[in-house]
C-alpha cells in the first residue's frame, strides 16, 4: 500500500471542514440536546444517554462513509480522475485510500460520542467500547459501497440533498433517533432489513449482549454485496463514458 | 480549388512516407521502439466522426506539435494515445507497449485541456502525492524549481490564481520523470511572459531526449517550439513536416486584385506564387513570396487594379490544405 498516498487522502479529509458537519456536529449537538435533557432516564432498563450515544454514532458514522461519495463526486467533476488515470494508481487502491478516510472520519465520531457520553455520566469498560467500535466498522462496509456509488451517479451540486436526505430516511427507518415500528409488523420489518438498524443495534454490546444475530449479519452482508455491485456498476459507466 | 501542393513541402501522403522510411532504416532501433505508433486510428462520439483514419508515428525525442483548429480532432487524438478514450479502429502503441501498460510504467505525463486540482492540500503536498504514485519520479524540489512553482509551495491549491494553477499542473504532469510528455493546449490560461517562462522549462526537460507532444491552435506556438508540425482538420493529418515548411506553408500571404480576362495558368507561372483562383472579376494568388510576387504581377499585368496583400491565417491555410472553401464547417 502507499503510505504517502493514503497520508495526504487522510489530510485532505480532515481539512475539509464541511464533511464534518453531519458526521462530527450534528450527532455530538444532538447528543447533547436530547440524551442531556433526558439523561436520567432508563429505556428497557438501558440508561438512556447510553441508548442515545448508539443511535448517534450510526447517524455520524453512516454519514462520514456516505460522504465519500461527495469527494468522489467533486474529484469526477473537475477532472482528477482522469489525471489519476494517468498515474500507475489502481483503481482498488484509490478507493481504498477513500474508505480509509471515511473510516478514520467514522472513527473520530465514535471516539467522541464515547467521550460526550462519559461527561454525560455514560461509563463504559474498554472491552465493550472496542467491541461496538468492532460491530459499527464492519456494519459500515455497505456504507462504503453506498458513498461510492452515489459519488459516481451524482453531481457535487446535488451531493448536498442526496446525501443530507439519504442519511435522514436511513437514520428514521434504521431507529437511529428511537425505535421505529414496535415489535411487529410492516415497518417494523423494514427498519429491520436496513443496515441502519443494526448499526444501532450494535449498541447491545454497551450493555454486555453479544452483538448482531444471524438475521443481521444476513442483512449487513446482503447489503454489501448489493451496494458493491451497483458501486462497481456505477464506476465502469462513469470511467467507459469519459 | 486546385492548388498545387509539391513545392518543397512533405505532405502527409507523398513525401513524408518516404522520408520515414529513411529514417527508420537509418535506426532500425526506431521501429521497434517509436515513442508513439498510431496506426488507422477512428473514433466517434455519436454522428461525429472526431478523428478519422489518422496514421503517425512519433521517434523518441521529437518535439511534436499536434497544430489545427478546434474540432480538428486533437485532443480526441491525445485521449487516445493516453487511454483516456479507446479507439473505434486501429491502434495506438507508445514505446511499443499499450497506453495502459505504458501510463503504468510511469513512462506518460501529460497535462490535460481541463481539469482543476485536488482541494485541500499544499502545491508541495500535492507533488509530493502524486510523485509517490510512480517507479522514477523526479525530486518534488526540482519538479517545483523547474515549473517555477518554488514560492508558490505552501499554498494551499485552492487559492492559486489560473496562471499559477497551469503551472502546477505542469509540475503534475512532469514529476513521474516520463519520457513522452503530452500537452494539450497548454498554454490558454497563460499570458504572454508566462507562456515563454512555460515553453523555456518545457524545452529543457526535452533537451533531456524525452519526447513532446502537444496540441495547440497557435500557429507561432508550433513554430516556435516543435521540431515537426502535424497538421490535423476535421479529424484527419492533412500536413506533417518539419515546422518550418508548415508555417512557410500556412504562413502564406495572399494578394488579390482586380484583373478580368486573365487565364489562371498565367498567374500559377508568376515568381512567389504557389497557387491562384479567380472569384469572378478578381483573382487570388497565394504567395511564398508576396514581394516578388507583386512585382511580377505589376510587371506582367498593369491592368491589375484593387490591390490588397493579407497574410493568411491559419483557418484560410486550413481551407487550402483541405481542398475546402466551405468555411462555415470549419467555424
Amino acid at each position: 500500500m502507499n503510505l504517502t498516498y493514503l497520508r495526504y487522502e487522510l489530510i485532505r479529509s480532515v481539512r475539509n471542514k464541511r464533511a464534518f458537519i453531519f458526521s462530527l456536529l450534528f450527532p455530538l449537538i444532538f447528543f447533547y440536546l436530547i440524551a442531556g435533557s433526558n439523561r436520567h432516564v432508563t429505556l428497557d432498563g438501558v440508561p438512556f444517554a447510553t441508548y442515545y450515544l448508539a443511535g448517534m454514532a450510526s447517524f455520524g458514522t453512516m454519514a462520514a462513509m456516505i460522504s465519500l461519495g461527495a469527494k468522489i463526486a467533486a474529484e469526477r467533476s473537475v477532472g482528477w480522475n482522469r489525471q489519476l488515470r494517468l498515474t500507475p494508481l489502481s483503481t482498488r487502491a484509490y478507493m481504498r485510500a477513500k474508505v480509509l478516510s471515511g473510516y478514520l472520519t467514522a472513527l473520530l465520531t465514535l471516539a467522541l460520542l464515547f467521550l460526550a457520553g462519559a461527561t454525560l455520566g455514560v461509563h463504559l469498560s474498554a472491552t465493550r467500547v472496542l467491541h461496538m467500535t468492532g460491530l459499527v466498522l464492519v456494519g459500515l462496509i455497505p456504507f462504503a459501497a453506498l458513498g461510492i456509488l452515489v459519488g459516481h451517479l451524482f453531481t457535487p451540486d446535488s451531493m448536498g440533498p442526496v446525501i443530507g436526505g439519504g442519511v435522514s430516511i436511513l437514520a428514521f427507518l434504521g431507529g437511529s433517533w428511537g425505535p421505529v415500528g414496535g415489535d411487529h409488523g410492516v415497518l417494523h420489518n423494514v427498519s429491520q432489513a436496513t443496515p441502519t438498524y443494526w448499526l444501532v443495534q450494535a449498541r447491545s454490546t454497551l450493555v454486555g449482549a453479544s452483538g448482531w444475530d444471524t438475521k443481521g449479519w444476513i442483512v449487513i452482508a446482503t447489503w454489501t454485496v448489493v451496494l458493491g455491485v451497483l458501486a462497481a456498476w456505477a464506476f465502469r459507466r462513469d470511467t467507459s463514458r469519459i | 480549388m486546385s492548388w498545387p501542393m509539391d513545392d518543397g513541402l512533405h505532405w502527409a501522403q507523398s513525401r513524408r512516407g518516404g522520408q520515414y522510411r529513411a529514417m527508420t532504416t537509418a535506426t532500425d532501433q526506431r521501429t521497434t521502439t517509436a515513442g508513439i505508433r498510431l496506426a488507422s486510428l477512428s473514433k466517434s462520439y455519436g454522428s461525429v466522426l472526431a478523428v478519422d483514419g489518422v496514421d503517425l508515428v512519433i521517434a523518441p525525442g521529437e518535439t511534436v506539435a499536434l497544430l489545427g483548429p478546434n474540432g480538428a480532432g486533437k485532443s480526441t487524438t491525445i485521449d487516445m494515445i493516453l487511454g483516456l478514450a479507446k479507439p473505434d479502429t486501429g491502434s495506438v502503441q507508445v514505446f511499443g507497449m499499450t497506453p495502459a501498460d505504458a501510463v503504468r510504467a510511469g513512462a506518460i505525463g501529460a497535462m490535460l485541456q481541463t481539469g482543476q486540482l485536488l482541494r485541500d492540500l499544499t502545491v508541495r503536498e500535492l507533488i509530493t502525492m502524486m510523485a509517490s504514485l510512480y517507479p522514477n519520479p523526479m525530486a518534488v524540489g526540482d519538479v517545483l524549481e523547474v515549473t517555477g512553482v518554488t514560492d508558490l509551495a505552501d499554498r494551499r491549491t485552492q487559492k492559486l490564481s489560473g496562471g499559477q494553477t497551469q503551472r502546477v499542473r505542469a509540475a503534475i504532469a512532469l514529476v513521474s520523470n516520463p519520457d513522452l510528455l503530452i500537452l494539450d493546449e497548454p498554454t490558454v490560461a497563460m499570458d504572454v511572459e508566462m507562456r515563454r517562462e512555460f515553453w523555456t522549462s518545457m524545452r529543457e526537460f526535452a533537451a533531456r531526449g524525452k519526447t513532446v507532444v502537444f496540441a495547440t491552435h497557435y500557429l507561432e506556438e508550433a513554430d516556435s517550439y516543435a521540431d515537426r508540425v502535424v497538421l490535423m482538420a476535421r479529424g484527419r493529418i492533412v500536413a506533417d513536416g518539419p515546422a518550418t515548411e508548415i508555417k512557410a506553408t500556412v504562413g502564406l500571404r495572399t494578394i488579390k486584385a482586380t484583373l478580368p480576362n486573365v487565364p489562371i495558368a498565367s498567374l500559377t507561372g508568376l515568381d512567389g506564387v504557389q497557387g491562384a483562383d479567380r472569384r469572378g472579376e478578381s483573382v487570388v494568388l497565394h504567395c511564398s513570396d508576396s514581394d516578388a510576387a507583386i512585382r511580377a504581377l505589376l510587371r506582367e499585368f498593369p491592368a491589375a487594379s484593387d490591390i490588397e496583400i493579407a497574410g493568411a491565417g491559419l483557418e484560410e491555410a486550413f481551407l487550402l490544405l483541405t481542398g475546402d472553401d466551405k468555411s462555415e464547417e470549419l467555424s
